[in-house]
């Protein structure tokens, strides 16, 4: 990166050091924490979005979508969540490839031979002759969608159990005004219920950032992936030739998420105490007190 | 092959009983269930000496963290700090670094070589990473419950002239675990779904001995088909997870005996509290 690091073998020493922790290699180890980061921001919404709809579905009179919405709710019950993690991506892209067989090729073999998946290249996703970073995109596409089926399922858990939280007078006297489902949905439980899913979904989101290292497990190029690979003995082959440095870079990790989880606790806390003023539970009632005082 | 000759030759190989290759071709389905199911031993032995080995250190943590000396209360906070904090994952693979670096002759304590070569073994290693991650979050639990204990109930000792040590037997500690319990059950099926991470973080496996995920994965790998493996994986661990939830109930049951309107039911609602 800089000039001076041109023969590191040179060096000594900090600079050694400086030129060390700068070079190309190390530079895509601090941008896949922006990968981690990444993958928080648009699974969180994704995750809440198919939670909302898991916990409406399970709401619903209508009983085919009420049994779809309890068991994609209760499944990840019994089942780790690794399994998932590790089965969603390989499925979803057999069923995409799949998909693109059926419409793109003519020919009539079946996709599933002995122990082969084999589809015609031009149904392959993405295609071979893509640029690399397409099929990193990719991959990271499959690890948002599995992550957010997880996800969804615990939020799902999470706002379900909000919604039967918020006080059946509430929806009764709505009711009673002459609101139809639609309107009382939208007008009482949704806005009610956040105080009630807030610690849910506040642990929701620490187990969220825990989670994000088993990107590594997806084939992602992350954190897990480049401290290993960075970590590793270097022998003189190597332009920065070192013994095996993983140890700390794995706790250099370990105090990334660390700082992730304070920061987090503390923005929630924050959170917590704003959407419980005025509400009629004990947190707002504690709060009324102390303002009437 | 017959079915039976396959659970003959391969009911006991994640423990390294039996045939030694693992199968490769024309795998079945008798062959994948029996595989699978052997490496739930390692699941299941896991999970029991974590949570035995844990609940001992969680209630020494949780005292330690409601004690007024900070000599006491600090150390338990950074501890349960660090390990809640922090990925389960990431915790394997700092734990198993800093087991490799340890000397591999072993270290000398007064004059004795204790031997560090067997910690990075998984079936040690991570169970020491295990112990510790499920005692942080236990302690947690407790310490929640133990703060939760009726103020009367003391008062109520203090009356009949319980003190100290004996006081906290028979009336602190009866009604912190009973507090504590519809959690800590939820605690306990975390950490066995949990157990599934320890193959596919830093510890290896020897001579292809796992756990039943590592077998899956393992099936799923060869076969190139996700949908059989897995959902056996699943089925297993749905089993295991309520047969957890009934002997943890069974224990709930006891701990609630006293308590006036029956005992209550012991739901499993995931309540995500981790």
């Amino acid at each position: 990166m800089f000039a001076s690091c041109a023969d590191p073998a040179s060096l000594e020493g900090l600079s050694w050091l400086m030129c060390y922790l700068t070079s190309g290699k190390h530079l895509l180890f601090y941008a896949s924490f922006g990968t981690v980061l990444l993958l928080l921001i648009i699974t969180a919404p994704i995750a809440l979005l198919f939670g909302f709809g898991g916990a409406m579905a399970s709401r619903s009179p209508f009983w085919p979508l009420r049994w779809f919405g309890k068991i994609y709710t209760s499944m990840v019950r019994g089942v780790p969540d690794i399994v998932f993690f590790l089965f969603v991506p390989i499925a979803l892209d057999q069923g995409f490839e799949w998909m693109r067989h059926q419409v793109l090729c003519d020919s009539d073999a079946p996709v599933r031979q002995g122990n082969d998946f084999v589809v015609c290249a031009a149904a392959k996703l993405p295609l071979s002759a893509s640029p690399p970073w397409v099929h990193d995109v990719y991959a990271v596409f499959l690890a948002v969608i599995a992550f957010a089926i997880v996800f969804g399922a615990f939020a799902a858990n999470v706002l379900y159990g909000a919604m039967q939280a918020v006080p059946r007078a509430q929806l009764e006297t709505a009711e009673a005004y002459g609101m139809n489902r639609r309107q009382v949905n939208r007008r009482i439980l949704i806005p009610q219920m956040w105080t009630y899913a807030l610690p849910g979904l506040s642990n929701l989101w620490m187990i969220l950032i825990k989670a994000t290292p088993l990107l590594f497990l997806l084939g992602v190029e992350d954190i897990v992936y480049w401290a290993r690979e960075l970590g590793g003995a270097k022998t003189s082959a190597f332009s920065y030739p070192h013994p095996d440095w993983r140890l700390y870079y794995f706790l250099g990790i370990l105090v990334f998420y660390l700082l992730m989880t304070w920061v987090s606790e503390k923005i929630l806390g924050r959170v917590t105490r704003r959407l419980s003023q005025g509400q009629a539970t004990l947190a707002g009632e504690a709060q009324r007190k102390a303002g009437a005082l | 092959m017959s079915c039976s000759q396959t659970i003959l030759d391969y009911g006991l190989r994640s423990i390294g009983i039996g045939e030694r290759l693992l199968p490769k071709t024309d795998l079945n389905l008798c062959q994948q269930f029996t595989l699978i199911g052997s490496g739930l031993i390692w699941n299941v032995y896991f999970a029991f000496f974590a949570l035995l080995i844990g609940f001992f250190v969680a209630n020494a943590l949780a005292l330690a963290k409601a004690s007024p000396s900070p000599w006491l209360r600090k150390p338990a906070d950074a501890f349960i700090f660090l390990f809640r904090g922090s990925p389960l994952f990431i915790q394997f693979f700092v734990a198993y670094q800093l087991f490799v670096m340890l000397p591999r002759a072993g270290i000398e304590v007064f004059g004795m070589t204790v031997a560090t070569n067997w910690l990075t073994k998984a079936w040690a290693g991570a169970l020491v990473v295990l112990i510790l991650n499920t005692a942080a979050y236990s302690a947690q639990i407790f310490y929640g419950a133990l703060m939760a204990v009726p103020k009367g109930d003391i008062e109520a000792a203090d009356a009949y002239g319980l003190t100290g040590w004996k006081r906290y037997r028979r009336i602190i500690w009866p009604t912190m675990m009973r507090l504590a319990w519809p959690s800590y059950t939820n605690e306990a099926i975390f950490l066995f779904h949990a157990t599934t991470l320890v193959y596919f973080s830093a510890f290896p496996a020897f001579r292809q001995q796992g756990d039943s995920l590592y077998y899956a994965s393992y099936f799923a790998g060869q076969t190139f088909n996700p949908f059989v493996a897995y959902p056996i994986v699943a089925l297993y661990f749905i089993i295991c997870t309520l047969i957890l939830i009934g002997l943890f109930g069974i224990v709930n049951r006891r701990l609630n005996r006293h308590m006036p309107g029956a005992t209550r039911k012991l739901k499993y609602r995931p309540q995500l509290i981790r």
